[in-house]
C-alpha cells in the first residue's frame, strides 16, 4: 500500500463555525455539504467503496442460487409440452409395438415417448456400481486411515485422487476397448454358466455392451468420492473412542469396526449416497457401454440405456419440438433427483464433520 | 473356561487377520485399474503421438493421418472463456464466504448449495445453457459452450476460495485495518494476496476438472472439423474430439482418440500433482 497518500479525516469539528467574536463583527459561513460527502464525512473516506465492494461480493455469492434458479426455470419451460402431453404416465407407461406386440416406449416416430427404461437403466447400472464399489471404497479407507504404513500413504492417497481426476471420456474410452472385451470373452460365459439360473444373466447379447459394463465402469469412477469421504468422517472421529475400545483388550479389527466404523457409520452412509449422486448423473462412460437400446430387459448382461446416455445420445439431432420436450423431462428429472440426494448426502457428512468447510470433491 | 477363551482369542485374532488382508485386497483392488488405465492410455497413446497430431487439422475418413490440432486449440478457446467467467465470481463467492458473510446463514446457505451444484451432473447444466443461449441464437457457438464450462467452474473455485482465505491468519487483517487500510483495500490486497498461491491451486483445479468435461459440450459448442476462431461459431474440444472418434468405427480414428487421451490425461496430472505440490508446501509463506 502506497503510505504516502494520507488518509484525512475531516471531522465534524472542523466543520462547525468556531466560536470566536461575537456576531456582527465577522459573519459566519456555514460549509455547505453534499449528501455524497455528508455520507462520507460519518462513516470514513471509503465508504463507498467499502459498500460497493462488500455488494460486489454478495452478488458473486448469490449467483450460485442465481445458477440454480435459472437451471430449473430453463428445464421446466422446455419440459411443459411433455408434461402436458404425458403428465405422470411419462415415467411408467408402456406402449406396445403394434407390428412385433412388445413393448415399446420410446417413440420418436409416433410420438410416443415413456422414460420408463432410461429409470430403469439409471437405477440398475448405478446401484450394481454401489454394490461393486463400496466394500472396496470402504475396504480402501480403512486400509490407508488404520492399516497404511505411513510412508504409504501419501502415494496411494494421490493416486486415489488420481482415479477421481480422470475424465469420463477416457474412462469410456479404456471401458469400450479394454473392459467390454475382457468382460466378453473371460468374465461374461464364467458368470452365464455359474449364475445362469438367476435369470440375470443370458446368453442373447455378445457384445459385451451393456448393464454389467456399465456397473463395472461406474463403480471405478465412484470409488474415489466414496473412499475419500469416508476417510475424512473417520477420521473426524475422536482419537479417545479408538483408545476406548483398545484399552478393553478389542484386536485392531474389532477396534475398527467398533470404535470408528459404528461412530462414521452416519457419515459413511452420506459419502455412499454421494457416489449414488455421482453415479446417477454420470454420462459420458454410460453412454458408450451400456448399449443403448431403450428396453427393460432381465438380463444384466443385456443392452440397455440410462437416462443421461438417452439425452447425450439424441439430444442435438432431436426430431420435434415433443421429443426435445420429451428430453428436458428427463434432464429434469435427473437434475431433481440428484439435487435430492446430494443434498441428503451433504447433509448426512455435515453431521458427522460437524461444519467443517468440507473438501471440495 | 480357559481352553475356551484361548479358542475364542484364535478366533479375533483369525478375524482381524482376515479382516487387514480384505483391506489390502481392496486396496490392490482399486490400484489396479488405475495403473492399467495409465498403462494403456501410454502404450497406445504413446505409438500414435507426432508433430502432426498436434499441428493437422482432421483428414477426411479412409485417409491416414490427420490430428487433434483444432481441437487442442479450442479446448484453450473453451477453458479461456469458461475461466473469465468462472474464477471472477467464484473468487468473489468465496470472498464474500470467508470475510464478509462469515457465520451468517447466508454463508451456510451459499456453502451449501455450492456443494450440491458441484454434484449435479453435467449433461444437465450443458442443457441449461442450450436452452438459455442456443436456441434464442439458433446456432451452436463457443461462446455458449464457454459459458457452460464457466458456470460450472463457479462452485469449485468458490468453496477452494473461502478454504484459503480462511486459513489467512487473523494478525494479517488486523494489522491492515490498524493503519487505516480501506477495508476493500485490506481484503483485495492483504488478504487475498497472502492466499493467492491457494487460490490460484483452486483455479487450477476447477481448470482441470472442467478440462475432461465432453457433455456440456455436445450441444453448446457441438465440434467441428476444422478451424474456428469465431465465438460464434461451433469449435472442436479436445474431449468432445475423444468421444466422436472413440465411437466410430474407424481405426485411424480410434488411434487418434487415444493419442488425444494421452495428451488429456497428461495435462490433467500436471496440473492435480502441481495443486498437490504447493499445496503440501504450505499456502502462507507470504505471511510468516
Amino acid at each position: 500500500m502506497n503510505a504516502n497518500v494520507p488518509e484525512i479525516r475531516i471531522s465534524q469539528a472542523q466543520l462547525q463555525p468556531e466560536a470566536g467574536p461575537p456576531d456582527g463583527q465577522r459573519p459566519v459561513e456555514a460549509v455547505q455539504v453534499s449528501p455524497i460527502r455528508a455520507f462520507l464525512l460519518s462513516r470514513g473516506n471509503s465508504a463507498i467503496a467499502d459498500r460497493g465492494f462488500h455488494w460486489l461480493m454478495v452478488l458473486c455469492a448469490l449467483s450460485i442460487f442465481g445458477i440454480v434458479v435459472l437451471i430449473a426455470i430453463e428445464l421446466v419451460l422446455r419440459s411443459k409440452l411433455a408434461w402436458s402431453q404425458f403428465g405422470f404416465d411419462f415415467f411408467i407407461k408402456a406402449y406396445v409395438d403394434p407390428y412385433t406386440k412388445l413393448p415399446m416406449y420410446w417413440d420418436p416416430v409416433n410420438g410416443h415417448f415413456s422414460a420408463l427404461p432410461f429409470v430403469y437403466g439409471t437405477l440398475v447400472s448405478s446401484f450394481l456400481a454401489l454394490l461393486l464399489a463400496v466394500p472396496l471404497a470402504i475396504g480402501v479407507a480403512v486400509f490407508l486411515t488404520e492399516m497404511c504404513p505411513q510412508a504409504l500413504r501419501g502415494p496411494l492417497a494421490f493416486m486415489t485422487e488420481l482415479l477421481a481426476a480422470i475424465p469420463s471420456v477416457i474412462y469410456g474410452l479404456w471401458a469400450v476397448f479394454v473392459l467390454v472385451p475382457l468382460l466378453r470373452e473371460h468374465v461374461n460365459p464364467l458368470l452365464i454358466r455359474l449364475l445362469g439360473w438367476t435369470g440375470l444373466f443370458n446368453d442373447d447379447n455378445p457384445t459385451g455392451l451393456g448393464f454389467l459394463s456399465a456397473g463395472v465402469i461406474l463403480a471405478i469412477m465412484i470409488l474415489p468420492i466414496i473412499s475419500s469421504l469416508t476417510r475424512e468422517v473417520m477420521t473426524a472421529v475422536p482419537h479417545s473412542q479408538r483408545e476406548a475400545v483398545l484399552a478393553l483388550g478389542a484386536t485392531r479389527w474389532e477396534m475398527i469396526r467398533m470404535g470408528v466404523l459404528r461412530n462414521a457409520r452416519i457419515g459413511i452412509v452420506g459419502a455412499i449416497m454421494l457416489g449414488l449422486g455421482r453415479a446417477l448423473g454420470e454420462t459420458m462412460a454410460v453412454t458408450m457401454v451400456i448399449g443403448n437400446n431403450p428396453q427393460i430387459v432381465r438380463s444384466l448382461l443385456a443392452n440397455g440405456s440410462s437416462m443421461a446416455a438417452v439425452i447425450a445420445n439424441e439430444f442435438a439431432e432431436a426430431s420435434g419440438d415433443l421429443h426435445l420436450s420429451a428430453l428436458m423431462e428427463i434432464g429434469l428429472a435427473l437434475f431433481v433427483v440428484t439435487i435430492i440426494v446430494n443434498a441428503l448426502a451433504r447433509v448426512l457428512v455435515w453431521a458427522v464433520t460437524r461444519g467443517a468447510p468440507a473438501q471440495v470433491h | 473356561m480357559p481352553t475356551e477363551h484361548k479358542l475364542r482369542a484364535r478366533i479375533r485374532t483369525g478375524i482381524d487377520g482376515a479382516a487387514t488382508g480384505l483391506a489390502v485386497l481392496s486396496t490392490l483392488l482399486v490400484v489396479a485399474p488405475l495403473v492399467a488405465i495409465f498403462a494403456y492410455l501410454l502404450y497406445k497413446g504413446a505409438s500414435s503421438l507426432s508433430w502432426a497430431f498436434f499441428t493437422d487439422i482432421p483428414k477426411p475418413v479412409g485417409e491416414a493421418g490427420g490430428g487433434m490440432a483444432n481441437a487442442i486449440a479450442g479446448s484453450g478457446i473453451l477453458l479461456a472463456i469458461g475461466s473469465l467467467i468462472g474464477v471472477p465470481v467464484g473468487i468473489g463467492g468465496g470472498i464474500f464466504l470467508a470475510e464478509y458473510g462469515r457465520g451468517t446463514k447466508l454463508a451456510n446457505a451459499v456453502r451449501f448449495t455450492a456443494d450440491v451444484l458441484n454434484g449435479v451432473p453435467s449433461i444437465v447444466m450443458g442443457i441449461a445453457v442450450y436452452s438459455l443461449i442456443v436456441v434464442p441464437q439458433r446456432h451452436f457457438s463457443a461462446f455458449s459452450g464457454g459459458v457452460a464450462l464457466g458456470i460450472m467452474m463457479i462452485p469449485t473455485v468458490c468453496r477452494t476460495t473461502e478454504e484459503m482465505l480462511l486459513m489467512v491468519p487473523h494478525a494479517v487483517r488486523e494489522a491492515a485495518l490498524a493503519l487505516g487500510v480501506p477495508n476493500w483495500r485490506s481484503v483485495l490486497a492483504i488478504t487475498v494476496k497472502t492466499a493467492s498461491p491457494g487460490i490460484i491451486t483452486g483455479c487450477m483445479l476447477a481448470f482441470a476438472r472442467v478440462a475432461g468435461e465432453t457433455a456440456p459440450l455436445i450441444f453448446t459448442a457441438f465440434g467441428n472439423m476444422g478451424w474456428s476462431s469465431n465465438l460464434n461459431e461451433p469449435i472442436a474440444a479436445l474431449p468432445l474430439q475423444i468421444y466422436v472418434y472413440a465411437i466410430s468405427p474407424y481405426d485411424e480414428w480410434h488411434r487418434l482418440a487415444w493419442a488425444g487421451a494421452l495428451v488429456l490425461i497428461v495435462l490433467i496430472v500436471a496440473a492435480v500433482s502441481l495443486v498437490r505440490y504447493v499445496t503440501s508446501r504450505g499456502v502462507l509463506k507470504g505471511a510468516s
